[in-house]
């Protein structure tokens, strides 16, 4: 296995784990008033700022050990890699819709960030997901 | 799922003809990495039309004794 698909494992596991805690701790400590009176700038900030320090704690670690350490980035990780980045673009355009049309709805701020938070998680593990095809079955 | 591409290769038969160069040899020479390299010969990547050039010149033979794609038949 390269060192960029581990790195894209890690992404994946990244881009379910963090989400998934965030939302634990949002239903832990939700209100009596419902969760979309809950205090989630906080967790969302700690989560995403958890995510890019982990991605990057994780890939350096992974990057130490194993065969392919050493190897740079290749023609066919940069074509990899571009097939993920273009398929996550679409997810996430596609996902965007749902905040928007909570936005036109004046629905409550909670749902809106969250939407996006969701949509830019989502759009991270297709990618992730769509990259480690790519590597493992060829493209 | 079928293999991404119908373009094949003889990528391994040339290696052993030629010393039985290793797969890491073969992509220090071209510049790609040993997973590309095995990626190419099994079918599961198509290089860049530069990296087959290389690969060819690798081995001094002309570019479709490296790559075949198969006959269209009506």
């Amino acid at each position: 296995m390269s060192n960029l698909e581990r790195r894209a494992w890690i992404y994946a596991v990244v881009a379910v784990v963090v989400p998934v805690a965030y939302a634990v701790a949002l239903l832990v400590r939700a209100p009596a008033g419902g969760i979309a009176a809950s205090h989630y700038a906080g967790p969302m900030v700690a989560a995403v700022v958890g995510a890019i320090v982990l991605n990057i704690v994780a890939g350096i670690v992974a990057g130490m050990w194993g065969p392919g350490r050493a190897e740079p980035r290749d023609e066919r990780d940069r074509a990899i890699d571009r097939l993920g980045e273009y398929v996550a673009f679409y997810v996430f355009s596609i996902a965007a819709v749902v905040p928007l049309v909570l936005a036109m709805r004046e629905a409550p701020y909670f749902w809106i960030a969250n939407s996006l938070y969701l949509g830019f998680s989502l759009a991270a593990l297709v990618s992730s997901v769509v990259k480690i095809v790519a590597y493992r079955r060829g493209f | 799922m079928g293999k991404p591409t119908r373009v094949t290769n003889s990528i391994r038969a040339l290696r052993f003809a030629h010393g039985e160069m290793t797969q890491q040899e073969l992509a220090e020479r071209i510049g790609v990495t040993r997973q590309t390299v095995i990626a190419i010969e099994q079918g599961r990547y198509s290089p860049t039309l530069e990296t087959a050039f290389l690969i060819a010149r690798v081995f001094a033979v002309p570019l479709e004794e490296v790559f075949q794609y198969p006959e269209e038949h009506a």
